[in-house]
């Protein structure tokens, strides 16, 4: 069929209807528009500034440090006691004492936060969910400054020596730990649950209709196949008591000694790391540097945790 | 014809072995239920055993007097100053910087390209840094700026800001993410501009979710101690914070300088501080919950 | 407005711009045409309806080619789109037909896979020149979607936003607002809650309203994107009567499913078809024939449309 095209050059167009009679090629340049989106782009910038900026912040006072004292004394040293006039800067007592308090939290957090996803993902109605997650949240919006202080007030003094009978000094790597489990179970119980609410409801499905009950189908159904985010989710878990500073810094302990128990007290990384601030060393002075030194241990430990985990989210997110 | 016999049923329909009713069932529920239970009673103790020692010193004097050597002049006035003023910056600072940055990954940059994924790592990698390193972060930052003393408001106000910074951006992008892509392409179809088309429809259908996000995370803001703590800690301050350049306490660095006091008075005045930090959190995740239940819209 | 009339029922002339070579007297008689002694489609256009001799196209695609990836959504698509008439593109689903109705605003550009290539015209100029602005394109060439998609802001604002960021010179708002419902059959329904929010809206007024808000901005051109396909059967039916008022002011572009409501509503009707890759089994839209309605639903050239048409197919 025979089409004649409009011409949209200066002309109006026929119809009843005028249209617009200027040229598609905008006269508007839209600068307004592109400055914005600069500035967009600008602050999202800023979080690889941040990081950048985390490493650099840490990376020239620890390289500094590293020219005074040997990789070797800080990593295998035994002692750790830079500001005394015989310093020595063997980082182990520290890690030590970051590594106990570790366990014992998740020795709490691990059972505590699993079993209470199960019960929310797998048993508890809708109502009673909406109930009782806030609640838990609850548990991850308190101050660490107050688990400490409960830490140091009730938990070891009540619990420990008073209820357990144990001989725990005024501080105690257990104390502190078993507080910071608490303050973690929230963080596990949340991805857990997010991990087995992933599970398809058919996989269950078919577990009830071969007789199993709830108990066989969520032990040998749901939790192997959300496994990948339930370790995420302890791997958080680990990552947050390691980082965890106040806690460890009001009840672990002053003083950094090896521990052989948990039950001992000890000065933590991060212990260390507040303490070290308060103190007044010279900028610049060794004694100053060796807080950026442990405070990049510290972000490097985080840093292969953190990202062990999101690979393993990432890795169940897509499972389903 | 043949009889057909019924094989002897087993054991009933009723009651099975491995059953929803067998023991080791009921078992298992239970201790599922106590492990539950385990954190509400902990929470429980926590709130209780922290009011009633608390409770005597919840006065007057917590509100109107400074720090003092004396537990029974010590109050928190410069302590509640102190957070009011540094999480207000914080939030001045963090706030549009994350929305900024969210409204910039979401809408505007391209999900494919390498080096946006790799924002993305980054932002989720710095949501899980340990608080104490953006203190670290922020004495190099006002290193690098000149500044000698930097115990003052605004370096607190930055170290939190930084340290808030991902969790805004990544509750953030949730709420620009929530709204459905229909109305963005009904916008961009009647010719508007994709800021355009952000500013006026996306945005403001993602607030409620943005203010959830962001008074959650101030509230975690306030409740922080580590970062300030890394900036000097000043922890005997007796003055009202006049200013960015000013010295501050907070209250969580204040209950953290009692709490380590041994007088047994100076623990009942760091309770009753807690008690007080505890109510204005309450008060904030209410606030949250509140405007989520009353705006969020479900689409 | 036009009533509904039963298919036994319909006695109506049809008026053909061009005279084509097979049709039958009983066809023209009673627009029913019978090819193989099976019933096609009814095509029921008004008495007033005169297709022009020699249509005017306001826009045009020549070789259209639509890539998402490496896969070939659709294969050199021509086609006129006439002014003040309804164009209908039908086809099975898959065929590329809302495809090639994105690339029309330049839709397609928000899909970042998407690659087009070949030429849309809009009144001689090519949209998809390098210094083309897209923006401009849309506010020429509106576009209704399938599912209702009204703002969460009121009735007033709804309609009053195209105009608001498009700049245009309004001296009366208010005024423009109520032209603008009126245009879409909306106006007396909802004079008395401008102020309500559009979702308090029902399904089929949703989409009024969604109208009402693409002619405010006064595009040229409406794209529609399977408009009813989300309604009910009476908003259906009172969309299709609105869509032939407004034909009057402007020109349509309709995809649809519904090969009923293609015969019904439309002018000319393009027939696409997905035709699968021998060597990678990817399924590619293909223009299989374009001509006027009355002539695809009584005597198509093309064996694929007619077994289209009469459901052997798709």
């Amino acid at each position: 069929m025979n089409v004649t095209t409009t011409s949209t050059a200066g002309e109006g167009a026929k119809g009843p209807h005028p249209g617009h009679v200027s040229s598609l090629r905008s006269a508007n340049p839209r600068y307004g528009e592109r400055i914005i989106r600069a500035i967009l782009a600008a602050a999202a910038a800023v979080s690889i500034l941040t990081t950048v900026g985390i490493v650099v912040s840490l990376l020239t006072p620890a390289v500094e440090f590293f020219t005074d004292v040997s990789i070797v004394e800080f990593f295998t040293g035994t002692r750790w006691a830079p500001t005394f006039a015989d310093p020595s800067f063997g980082v182990l007592p520290l890690v030590t004492a970051t590594f106990w308090t570790t366990v014992v939290a998740l020795a709490v957090a691990v059972p505590f936060g699993l079993g209470a996803a199960m019960y929310l993902s797998e048993y508890a109605s809708e109502g009673v969910r909406r109930i009782l997650k806030p609640v838990l949240e609850i548990l991850a919006g308190i101050p660490t400054v107050v688990y400490g202080f409960f830490a140091l007030q009730f938990v070891i003094p009540y619990v420990l020596r008073g209820w357990l009978g144990l001989d725990v000094g005024t501080f105690s790597a257990l104390g502190a730990g078993l507080v910071m489990g608490v303050m973690i179970i929230p963080t596990v119980a949340s991805l857990s649950e997010d991990a087995m609410s992933a599970v398809p409801m058919s996989m269950r499905q078919g577990s009830f209709a071969l007789g199993a009950n709830r108990m066989q189908t969520t032990v040998r159904v749901v939790v192997p196949a959300a496994m990948s985010g339930i370790i995420a989710a302890i791997v958080l878990g680990i990552s947050r008591a390691v980082g965890e500073t106040m806690i460890v810094a009001i009840a672990s302990g002053q003083q950094p000694v090896i521990l052989r128990d948990p039950l001992e007290a000890g000065q933590t990384m991060t212990g260390f790391i507040a303490s070290a601030a308060l103190g007044d060393s010279r900028v610049g002075s060794l004694e100053y540097n060796t807080l950026f030194a442990v405070g990049l241990l510290l972000f490097a430990m985080t840093l292969v945790v953190n990202l062990v985990s999101v690979r393993l989210v990432r890795r169940f997110r897509e499972a389903y | 014809m043949a009889a057909v016999s019924t094989p002897a049923a087993p054991a009933g329909l009723r009651r099975s072995r491995g059953g929803e009713r067998s023991l080791v069932s009921l078992a298992f529920l239970v201790v599922l239920w106590l492990s539950l239970f385990f954190s509400f009673v902990f929470l429980a103790i926590l709130v209780i055993t922290t009011f009633i020692e608390g409770l005597p010193r919840l006065d007057v004097r917590l509100f109107t007097n400074y720090t003092s050597a004396f537990a029974e002049r010590a109050g928190a006035r410069a302590a509640i100053l102190g957070s009011l003023m540094v999480v207000g910056f914080c939030a001045l600072l963090a706030v549009p910087l994350g929305v900024a940055a969210a409204i910039h990954l979401e809408e505007f940059a391209d999900r494919h390209r390498w080096y946006n994924r790799l924002f993305e790592l980054n932002i989720q990698n710095l949501a899980a840094v340990p608080s104490i390193i953006y203190g670290i972060l922020t004495l190099g930052v006002l290193a690098l700026l000149g500044v000698k003393n930097k115990n003052i408001v605004a370096g607190g106000a930055l170290a939190l800001a930084l340290l808030i910074l991902p969790v805004i951006i990544i509750t953030a992008r949730e709420a620009l993410r929530a709204v459905p892509n229909d109305i963005r392409e009904a916008s961009l179809a009647l010719g508007a501009t994709e800021w355009q088309t952000v500013w006026r429809q996306t945005l403001p259908a993602a607030i409620p979710g943005i203010a959830t996000g962001t008074i959650i995370a101030l509230s975690r803001a306030i409740g922080e101690a580590a970062p300030l703590l890394v900036l000097g800690g000043l922890v005997f301050v007796t003055y009202d914070p006049n200013g960015l350049l000013s010295g501050f306490t907070t209250m969580p660095i204040q209950i953290y300088n009692w709490a380590g006091l041994p007088q047994a008075d100076f623990k009942v005045v760091a309770s009753a501080a807690i008690i007080l930090l505890l109510a204005i959190l309450l008060a904030m995740n209410g606030l949250a919950i509140y405007i989520r239940n009353r705006y969020q819209r479900r689409w | 407005m036009m009533g509904r009339t039963s298919m036994a029922q319909s006695d109506r002339t049809i008026h053909v711009g061009q005279t084509s070579a097979a049709r039958t007297a009983e066809s023209a008689e009673n627009g029913l045409g019978r090819v193989d002694g099976r019933r096609l489609v009814e095509s029921r256009l008004s008495p007033q309806q005169e297709l022009a001799a020699e249509p005017v196209a306001v826009m045009e695609c020549r070789s259209l080619n639509v890539y998402y990836g490496s896969s070939h959504a659709v294969q050199d698509v021509t086609l006129p789109f006439a002014q003040n008439e309804i164009t209908a593109l039908i086809g099975p689903s898959g065929c590329g037909k809302s495809t090639v109705l994105r690339c029309l605003n330049r839709m397609n550009d928000l899909v970042p896979e998407a690659r087009v290539e070949g030429e849309v015209t809009f009144r001689g100029e090519n949209i998809y020149a390098s210094d083309v602005d897209p923006i401009e394109v849309r506010r020429r060439v509106g576009m209704v979607f399938q599912k209702p998609n009204p703002f969460p802001k009121s009735i007033y604002d709804n309609v009053a936003y195209g105009p608001r960021v498009t700049g245009m010179k309004v001296d009366d708002m208010d005024e423009l607002v109520e032209k603008a419902l009126r245009g879409a059959a909306l106006w007396d329904e909802v004079k008395d809650k401008l102020h309500q929010n559009a979702y308090s809206l029902s399904g089929g007024q949703q989409q009024r309203l969604c109208i009402a808000r693409t002619i405010a901005v006064e595009p040229d051109v409406i794209l529609m994107d399977e408009p009813c396909s989300a309604l009910d059967p009476i908003a259906t039916a009172r969309i299709e009567d609105l869509m032939q008022q407004l034909r009057e002011r402007y020109t349509l572009v309709v995809v649809t499913h519904n090969m009923q409501q293609a015969a019904r509503v439309s002018d000319r009707t393009a027939f696409l078809t997905a035709r699968p890759d021998e060597t990678t089994g990817n399924r590619t839209g293909v223009l299989v024939e374009f001509d006027t309605t009355a002539k695809i639903f009584s005597n198509p050239s093309e064996k694929a449309t007619e077994d289209y048409i009469t459901g052997r197919f798709g």
